[in-house]
C-alpha cells in the first residue's frame, strides 16, 4: 500500500513538479539535459530495482506451487491450470501498441499539432484502459476459479507482481488523462513537448516491464521447472564451480 | 603546492534571517531545509543515545532486571532504527543540503519544493515510528526485522506495523531527496565546474544518492511483502505457507549492506574536505579518491550475503561473497593512504574539526579491520551474533560516521551560523568522545570473543562477562557526557561565538567565497571555476606557488563581494506549503493503514477512512503543487 502511494508520488513528483527547475533562476544545465528528464530517468532506474526485486521474488517461488501440488501439499489452482496465454497475449499486444500511439502523440506536439496530440494521448490512455480492463477480468475470473491472493504461494506472488504492474499502468493512465485536460486548456505548447516526452518515458518503461513479466510469468512453461537451488547448481557446474 | 600560508579571516556582520514558524513550514531554501534536517537529526541522536544508555544500564551487571526482556527488545530495535534512519541519515542529508549546492556554485537544489517535501516526509516517518512508544507497542524485532520474528504468529501486536510503515515512509523521503541531489550535482554546476573539479564532499553526495536510488527499492519491496503477510494473510515469509523466511534476509541485506556505505561515505567526503584544509595541502590523490569511492559503492551491492554466512547458502555462495567482501578492503585502504598522504609533511593545525577527522581515520581503520575478519567465513561463523559484531559496526558507524559528522559540524558551523564554535570546549568534547567511545566499544571485542551474544537482555554471573560490561557501561556514561559538552558549546557558540567571517579556515571550496551565513540566493553572481580547489588557486596560484598571468583579475570571493555591494536582485522561487500538505497526507495515510479503523467496506476492499483522507490530501497537494507557479 505504502509503495503504491510512494510510486504515485514519485511518478507525479517526477513528471509534474519539475517545471520549478526552469524557473529556479538557473539558466544553464551543466549536462545540457533537462533536469526533469534526468529526474525521470533516475526514477526509472530505481523502478528497475523495484520491479527487479518483485521479479526476483516471483522467480524464487515460480515453480513452488506446482511442486507442492504434485507432492499433495499445497492447494490449487496452480499456474499451468489457470494461466491463459492466448488471452494475455492479446492484452500484451494492446499494451505494446499503446507505446506506438504514445510516440505518435509526442511527434504530433513536436510538430505543433494540438489535435493530433490529444487524439494520440487519448488513444494511448484508451489502450491502457483496455489492458487494465483485461487485467481486471483476468483477476476476477481467477478469483472465481478459486485462486485468490492468499490461496497459495502462486496466488501470493502472481497477484503481487502483476498487481503492482497494473498500479503503474493506472498511474500512467491518470497522467495521460491529466495531460489531455491540460492540453484542452491550452497548457501544452509546442515548446513544452518535454511534458509529453517525460510521460512517454514512464509509459514506455511500464510497457517494457510488462514484456519481462509476460515472458517470465506466462510464456516459460511450468511443468519442467526445477527448484531454484537445482538451477543454481546447474549454473555453477556450467562455469566449473560445481 | 607543498604548503600554503596560514589563514587570515575577514570579519563581516551576520545577516539577520527571516523568522516565524510559517516561514520554516513553507521554506524551500536548501540551507533552511538543511538546518531543519540537522536539528531533527540531532534530537533523534539524543533520543537514540538515551535508548543506548538504558541498554547499558541493563547490562551493567549480571542478572539485572532494570528492564524486562520485552522492553529490552524494543530498546535495541529502536536504538538501531533511530540511529540509522532518524539520526545519521538525516544528519548527512543536512550537510548534503546545506553544503553541496554551495560547493558547486548553485543557488538552490534542482527541485526546491521536492526538497522540502523530502524533509517533511522524513519527519512524518520519524513520528510514526516513535509514536509506538505512546501505545506501548514499540518495534521489537531488531532494526533488521528478521522473519519469522515479524510474522503475526510471533508478533500479533502493532509493534512491527509501526516499524514497517514508518520505514516505508522514510524510504520515500530518502528516495525523493536522492533524485534531487543527483540532478542537482549533474545539472546545476557553475560554469567550469567539471566533474573532476568537484569537491570530494560533492562527489560523495552524488555517489551516496545514487546508492540510495538503487538500494531502497529492495527494502521497499521487502516491507511491502511483509505488509501483505501481516495485513492480507499472504505467506511470502512463512515457511508453513510455502514461503521462505530467507527471502526477507536477501532483500533486507540487499538494501542493508549498501546502507552501511550510504552512512559511511558522506563522512569520508567530509574528512576529505577537512584534512587538506588543516594540513595546508591539496588532497593527495584526488582522482584515486573519486574512483575508490565509486568502487566501494559498486562493490557494496555485491556483498550482502556475508550477513548470511551462517544460514547455509552453501560453500560456493559463501566463497563468492567472502571474495567480494575482501575486495572492498582495497579501495577502502586506498582512501586511508590518501588521507595519510594528505597529512604527510603538511603544516598540521589541530582544530576540533581536524581532531575529529584524524579520529575518524584512526578509528575507522579498526572497524575496517574487524570488517575484513568477517569476510572469512569460519571466523564469521564464530563471531556471528556476538558482541564482536556490535564492536565492529560501532567502530565504522560511530568511529566513522559520527566522528565524520561531528568533524563536519565543527568545520561548517561557522558557515551555517556565522559564528565560530568554541575551540576549548570543542577539544574537551573531542577527547571525551574519543576516550568514551573506545572505553565503550573496544572491550566489546573481548566479550564478543568470550562468547557474549548480542540481543540478550541479561547474562549469568558465572559467564565472567560482568566486569567488562560494568566498564563498558561506565564508558557509555563518559561518551554521553561528551555530548553534553557539545550541546553547551553549540548553545553558547551559536548565540555568542566569535563572528566567523567569510572564510575562517582559509579553505579552497566555493562555499567559503560568500558570507557566513550565506544570503538566501547564495551567489550574487554565479561563479566561474577554472581549477580544482578554486579559492586556493585564486590566492596562491598553481602547485609550485607561482602566480600565473591573470594575477590582476579579482578572486572568486572578491567577485561575490563586489556583486553583493551592489544589492543584487536575484529572483528566487516562491515559498510553498504544498510540500508540507503532501507530506501531511502521507502521514495521515500511514496512520490510516496502521490503525485501520474506522473503515469503509467496498466489496472485497476494506478501506481505512484515514488512509482515504490522507491519499486525497496528498493527491490534491501534488496536483496543486504541479500547477502552482514556481515564482
Amino acid at each position: 500500500m505504502a509503495q503504491a502511494v510512494a510510486t504515485l508520488e514519485q511518478a507525479h513528483g517526477a513528471g509534474e513538479v519539475g517545471h520549478e527547475a526552469e524557473h529556479a533562476d538557473h539558466p544553464h544545465s551543466s549536462t545540457g539535459l533537462d533536469s526533469r528528464k534526468l529526474l525521470m530517468w533516475l526514477f526509472l532506474a530505481s523502478d528497475c530495482m523495484f520491479f527487479g526485486s518483485l521479479i526476483a521474488m516471483y522467480m524464487i517461488y515460480r515453480g513452488d506451487a506446482e511442486r507442492m501440488y504434485l507432492a499433495g501439499q499445497g492447494s490449487g489452482p496452480v499456474p499451468h491450470e489457470i494461466l491463459d496465454i492466448p488471452y494475455t497475449s492479446i492484452s500484451a499486444f494492446v499494451l505494446l501498441m499503446s507505446s506506438l500511439t504514445m510516440v505518435l502523440a509526442l511527434a504530433s506536439i513536436q510538430r505543433g499539432n494540438q489535435r493530433g496530440l490529444r487524439v494520440w494521448l487519448g488513444a494511448t490512455a484508451a489502450l491502457g484502459l483496455v489492458f487494465l480492463g483485461g487485467q481486471f477480468y483476468e483477476f476476477t475470473s481467477f478469483y472465481h476459479e478459486g485462486l485468490g491472493l492468499t490461496t497459495n504461494i502462486f496466488g501470493n506472488a502472481f497477484f503481487t507482481l502483476t498487481g503492482f504492474h497494473g498500479a503503474h499502468v493506472t498511474i500512467g493512465v491518470v497522467w495521460l488523462i491529466s495531460l489531455i485536460v491540460v492540453s484542452l486548456r491550452g497548457g501544452v505548447r509546442q515548446d513544452q513537448s518535454l511534458n509529453v516526452e517525460i510521460a512517454g518515458l514512464y509509459w514506455h518503461f511500464v510497457d517494457i516491464v510488462w514484456i519481462v513479466i509476460f515472458t517470465l510469468v506466462y510464456l516459460i512453461p511450468y511443468d519442467k521447472v526445477e527448484t531454484v537451488g537445482q538451477q543454481a547448481e546447474q549454473g555453477f557446474r556450467l562455469i566449473g564451480l560445481g | 603546492m607543498a604548503s600554503i600560508a596560514q589563514p587570515q579571516s575577514v570579519v563581516q556582520p551576520v545577516t539577520k534571517p527571516a523568522t516565524g514558524i510559517w516561514s520554516w513550514i513553507t521554506t524551500i531554501d536548501h540551507k533552511r531545509i538543511g538546518m531543519l534536517y540537522g536539528f531533527a537529526a540531532f534530537f533523534f541522536l539524543l533520543f537514540g543515545g538515551v535508548e543506548a544508555l538504558i541498554i547499558r544500564a541493563q547490562l551493567a551487571k549480571p542478572d539485572n532486571d532494570l528492564v524486562s526482556a520485552q522492553r529490552y527488545n524494543e530498546l535495541f530495535t529502536m536504538h538501531g532504527t533511530t540511529m540509522i534512519f532518524l539520526a545519521l541519515m538525516p544528519m548527512t542529508s543536512a550537510l548534503f543540503n546545506f553544503v553541496m549546492p554551495l560547493q558547486i556554485g548553485a543557488r538552490d537544489v534542482a527541485f526546491p519544493r521536492l526538497n522540502a517535501f523530502s524533509f517533511w516526509v522524513f519527519l512524518a516517518g520519524a513520528i510514526i515510528i516513535n509514536m509506538s512508544w505512546f501505545f506501548n507497542e514499540a518495534p521489537n524485532s531488531g532494526w533488521y526485522g528478521y522473519s519469522p520474528l515479524t510474522g503475526t504468529a510471533w508478533n500479533p501486536g502493532r509493534n512491527v506495523d509501526f516499524w514497517m510503515i514508518g520505514i516505508q515512509v522514510l524510504g520515500v523521503a530518502s528516495m525523493a531527496a536522492s533524485f534531487n541531489f543527483v540532478v542537482t550535482v549533474f545539472n546545476l554546476r557553475c560554469p567550469g565546474m567539471k566533474l573532476m573539479r568537484m569537491p570530494i564532499f560533492t562527489w560523495t553526495t552524488l555517489i551516496v544518492s545514487i546508492m540510495i536510488i538503487f538500494a531502497f527499492p529492495a527494502i521497499t519491496v521487502a516491507l511491502l511483502l511483509l505488509s501483505f503477510d501481516r495485513y492480507a494473510g499472504t505467506g511470502f515469509y512463512e515457511a508453513a505457507a510455502g514461503g521462505d523466511p530467507l527471502l526477507w534476509q536477501h532483500l533486507f541485506w540487499g538494501f542493508g549492506h549498501p546502507e552501511g556505505y550510504i552512512l559511511v561515505l558522506p563522512a569520508v567526503g567530509i574528512v576529505s574536505e577537512i584534512l587538506p584544509v588543516f594540513s595546508r595541502k591539496p588532497l593527495f590523490g584526488y582522482s584515486v579518491m573519486v574512483y575508490a569511492t565509486i568502487a566501494i559503492a559498486f562493490l557494496g551491492f555485491g556483498v550482502w550475503a556475508h550477513h548470511m554466512f551462517t544460514v547455509g547458502l552453501g560453500p560456493t555462495a559463501n566463497a563468492i561473497f567472502a571474495g567480494s567482501t575482501m575486495l572492498i578492503a582495497i579501495p577502502t585502504g586506498v582512501k586511508i593512504f590518501n588521507w595519510i598522504g594528505t597529512m604527510f609533511k603538511g603544516s598540521l593545525r589541530f582544530t576540533t574539526a581536524m581532531l575529529f577527522a584524524v579520529g575518524l581515520v584512526s578509528q575507522f581503520v579498526i572497524g575496517g579491520l574487524s570488517g575484513v575478519m568477517h569476510a572469512v567465513v569460519p571466523v564469521d561463523t564464530q563471531q556471528q551474533d556476538s558482541y564482536f559484531i556490535i564492536a565492529h559496526f560501532h567502530y565504522v558507524l560511530f568511529g566513522g560516521t559520527v566522528f565524520g559528522l561531528l568533524a563536519g559540524i565543527y568545520f561548517w558551523a561557522p558557515k551555517i551560523f556565522g559564528r565560530m564554535f568554541d575551540e576549548r570546549l570543542g577539544k574537551i568534547h573531542f577527547w571525551l568522545t574519543f576516550i568514551g567511545f573506545n572505553m565503550t566499544f573496544f572491550p566489546m571485542h573481548f566479550v564478543g570473543l568470550a562468547g557474549m551474544p548480542r540481543r540478550y537482555f541479561t547474562y549469568a554471573e558465572d559467564s565472567g562477562w560482568g566486569p567488562w560490561n560494568a566498564f563498558i557501561s561506565f564508558g557509555a556514561l563518559v561518551l554521553a557526557s561528551s555530548f553534553l559538552v557539545f550541546i553547551v558549546n553549540a548553545f553558547k557558540s551559536i548565540r555568542h561565538g566569535e563572528l566567523a567571517g567569510d572564510d575562517p579556515w582559509d579553505a579552497p571550496t566555493l562555499e567559503w567565497a560568500i558570507s557566513s551565513p550565506p544570503p538566501a540566493y547564495n551567489f550574487a553572481v554565479i561563479p566561474t571555476v577554472t581549477h580544482r580547489d578554486q579559492l586556493w588557486w585564486d590566492k596562491y596560484g598553481d602547485e609550485h606557488g607561482a602566480h600565473v598571468s591573470n594575477d590582476d583579475l579579482p578572486t572568486t570571493a572578491e567577485v561575490q563581494q563586489r556583486a553583493n555591494a551592489q544589492h543584487p536582485h536575484v529572483h528566487m522561487p516562491n515559498p510553498s506549503y504544498f510540500p508540507f500538505t503532501a507530506a501531511l497526507g502521507f502521514f495521515i495515510t500511514g496512520l490510516g493503514i496502521l490503525f485501520r479503523d474506522p473503515a469503509i467496506t467496498l466489496g472485497l476492499l476494506h478501506l481505512p477512512i484515514f488512509a482515504v483522507v490522507g491519499m486525497a490530501l496528498m493527491i490534491i497537494s501534488i496536483y496543486a503543487w504541479a500547477f502552482e507557479p514556481a515564482g
